[in-house]
C-alpha cells in the first residue's frame, strides 16, 4: 500500500514537472468526455420521460390506410372495433396540424370532450364552448397570449375564427403540450371542415395488455385498410429515436470519438525523448521494468479517471442544470415552438460504466503500450534516444 | 507524500460528487399529472419536433411513404435527420411472383 503510494507521489510529481502539457491534455479529455456524457444524459432523460409518461398512451390506435398515406377514418370503423371481444372501448378522435403563417410554426389542434376529473396541469378551464380553446405554454409565449384573450385562425374556408383562450397548459408539461391546441371536438370539426361520420383515427382502450397484439390482428383482419398502432410501438418508437445509433447520438457521439482516438493516437505513437530518458534513468538507477509500468499506469489513470470525473460532471451540470444549451440548436432544427427541457435527471448506470470503460481503458492501454516498449530496451540505449 | 493524498482526496470528492448527482434522478418523480394529461388527451408522442408531421408524431407517421412520410427519409427538415426508422420496419410489403407479368 505504501509502497503504491509513494509511486503514485512520484507519477504526480511527473506529470507536475509537465504542467502545460498534462493541464490541456487533461482539458481537452475532459471536453470530449463532457460532449459524449451530455448527448448520452440528454438523450437517456427524454427516452425516460417518454417511456413514463406515454405509458399511459391509448393501448392502440387505429389509422385508415389509402392509398399509401394515412387518410380519415369511417366513424364506423370504431363501432366494428368495439364489438371485438377484449375492446372496452373505441374512441374516434379528431386532430391535425395548422401552420401559422404569422409566427411560421406548426400547430396540433385536437379535438376534446370534457374529461371526468380535473387536469392538475391546466390553468384555468378547458373549453367548453365553440368559441373556446386551451393552448401549450409554446402557443401561449408566442403569442403573448393569456387566459380570457382572444386566438385568431384561420379555417378550412379561409375565414379568421376568434377563439377565447379559456385555459393554458403549465410549463411543467410543455414537453406534451407545447404546441397543442385544445377544442370542442364540433368546433374542431367545422374548422378543418370535417364530414360528421369520419375522424382522423380511432384510440382503442383494452382490458387487458396481453391482448393488444391479438387484438391488433383482429383489426387488420375484419379491416384490412386499417393500421393499429400498440403502445408498444409507441414507446419503442422513442427508445428508437433516443437510442446509442440515433442521429444525433450517432452525429456528436461519432465526433468526440474521433477527436478521441486523435488524442489517444497521438500518445500511443510514441512518448517524447525526455520521457524515454526518465525510463532509461530509472531503470540504470536499478528500476525494473514493472516499476516503471506501474509509474505509467499510474499517469495514465490519474490523467484519465480526473478527465472522467470532470467531464461526466460537466456534462450533468450542462443537461440537467442548464438545459443543454449546446444541443438544443441541434435537437431544435426548424422547430418555432420548441419545448424548454426541465428533465428529470434519469440515468442508466450501464451506460456511464460503457462511457468510463471506453475512455478509461483506450487511453491507459495508450499509456502503457509505448512505455513497455521503451522499458524493456536497454537503459543505454533508452537514454539516448 | 502530499500530492498522493491531496489527489486520493479530491478523487474520492469526485467520485462521490458524480454518484450523488447520478442518485437524484433514481427518485421516484413528479410524473404522475403528465400521465392524467396523456390518458386524458390519448396523447401518442412528445412535442419535440414541431417542424412537420412526420417528426411531430414520429409513432404516428407511416413508414413506407418514400420520401415524405417515413422518420428518417430524406428531406430537408434537419431533425428528418436525428429521428431514425424503426428497426424491422423495412420489411419486403410487395411480394413478386416470379413468372408472373
Amino acid at each position: 500500500m505504501n509502497r503504491q503510494l509513494k509511486l503514485l507521489e512520484y507519477a504526480l510529481a511527473g506529470l507536475t514537472r509537465r504542467k502545460g502539457k498534462n493541464v490541456a491534455l487533461l482539458l481537452v479529455y475532459a471536453f470530449t468526455i463532457a460532449a459524449l456524457g451530455s448527448v448520452l444524459f440528454l438523450t437517456d432523460a427524454l427516452r425516460s420521460e417518454a417511456r413514463q409518461t406515454l405509458d399511459h398512451a391509448p393501448e392502440m390506435v387505429v389509422q385508415r390506410i389509402s392509398a399509401g398515406r394515412h387518410e380519415l377514418i369511417p366513424r364506423s370503423y370504431a363501432t366494428t372495433i368495439a364489438q371485438l371481444p377484449g375492446v372496452r372501448q373505441a374512441t374516434p378522435r379528431v386532430w391535425g396540424y395548422y401552420y401559422d403563417a404569422l409566427v411560421r410554426a406548426n400547430f396540433t389542434l385536437m379535438g376534446v370532450t370534457e374529461p371526468e376529473t380535473q387536469i392538475k396541469d391546466l390553468q384555468g378551464q378547458l373549453p367548453a364552448a365553440d368559441n373556446e380553446c386551451a393552448v401549450g405554454i409554446g402557443i401561449a409565449d408566442i403569442f403573448g397570449a393569456t387566459i380570457g384573450d382572444s386566438l385568431v385562425l384561420v379555417d378550412a374556408h379561409g375565414k379568421n375564427r376568434v377563439f377565447a383562450i379559456s385555459g393554458i397548459f403549465s410549463a411543467h408539461s410543455a414537453l406534451l403540450t407545447h404546441d397543442l391546441i385544445l377544442m370542442p371536438e364540433p368546433a374542431l370539426r367545422a374548422f378543418f371542415n370535417l364530414d360528421p361520420t369520419v375522424a382522423t383515427d380511432i384510440a382503442v382502450s383494452i382490458a387487458n395488455p396481453r391482448e393488444i397484439t391479438t387484438l391488433a390482428k383482429k383489426v387488420r383482419y375484419h379491416l384490412p385498410d386499417t393500421r393499429p398502432i400498440s403502445r408498444s410501438e409507441i414507446l419503442h418508437t422513442y427508445d428508437s429515436i433516443f437510442n446509442w445509433r440515433s442521429g444525433m447520438m450517432f452525429a456528436v457521439s461519432v465526433a468526440a470519438l474521433i477527436a478521441f482516438c486523435i488524442l489517444a493516437w497521438d500518445k500511443a505513437t510514441g512518448i517524447s525523448a525526455d520521457e524515454k530518458r526518465e525510463i532509461g534513468i530509472l531503470k540504470a538507477v536499478g528500476w525494473n521494468t514493472g516499476d516503471v509500468m506501474a509509474i505509467k499506469f499510474w499517469e495514465g489513470l490519474i490523467l484519465s479517471l480526473s478527465a472522467f470525473l470532470i467531464g461526466t460532471i460537466a456534462a450533468w451540470l450542462h443537461v440537467f442544470v442548464l438545459g443543454a444549451p449546446a444541443l438544443t440548436p441541434i435537437l431544435k432544427g426548424w422547430s418555432v415552438l420548441f419545448p424548454p427541457f426541465s428533465l428529470q435527471p434519469v440515468t442508466d448506470p450501464y451506460q456511464i460504466l460503457v462511457l468510463a470503460f471506453l475512455t478509461i481503458a483506450p487511453y491507459l492501454a495508450c499509456t502503457l503500450i509505448p512505455a513497455w516498449k521503451t522499458a524493456v530496451t536497454a537503459p543505454e540505449q533508452a537514454m539516448r534516444s | 507524500m502530499w500530492r498522493a493524498r491531496l489527489y486520493l482526496t479530491a478523487t474520492l470528492c469526485g467520485i462521490l460528487t458524480l454518484t450523488a448527482l447520478l442518485m437524484t434522478g433514481q427518485q421516484p418523480n413528479d410524473s404522475a399529472d403528465k400521465q392524467q394529461l396523456v390518458a386524458a388527451f390519448g396523447l401518442t408522442d412528445l412535442a419535440l419536433f414541431s417542424e412537420a408531421r412526420y417528426t411531430r408524431h414520429p409513432s404516428q407517421a407511416d413508414l413506407f411513404t418514400a420520401f415524405q412520410d417515413s422518420p428518417g427519409a430524406i428531406d430537408h427538415f434537419p431533425s428528418g435527420s436525428l429521428v431514425v426508422p424503426i428497426p424491422g420496419s423495412r420489411t419486403r410489403s410487395i411480394t413478386v411472383l416470379k413468372g408472373e407479368r
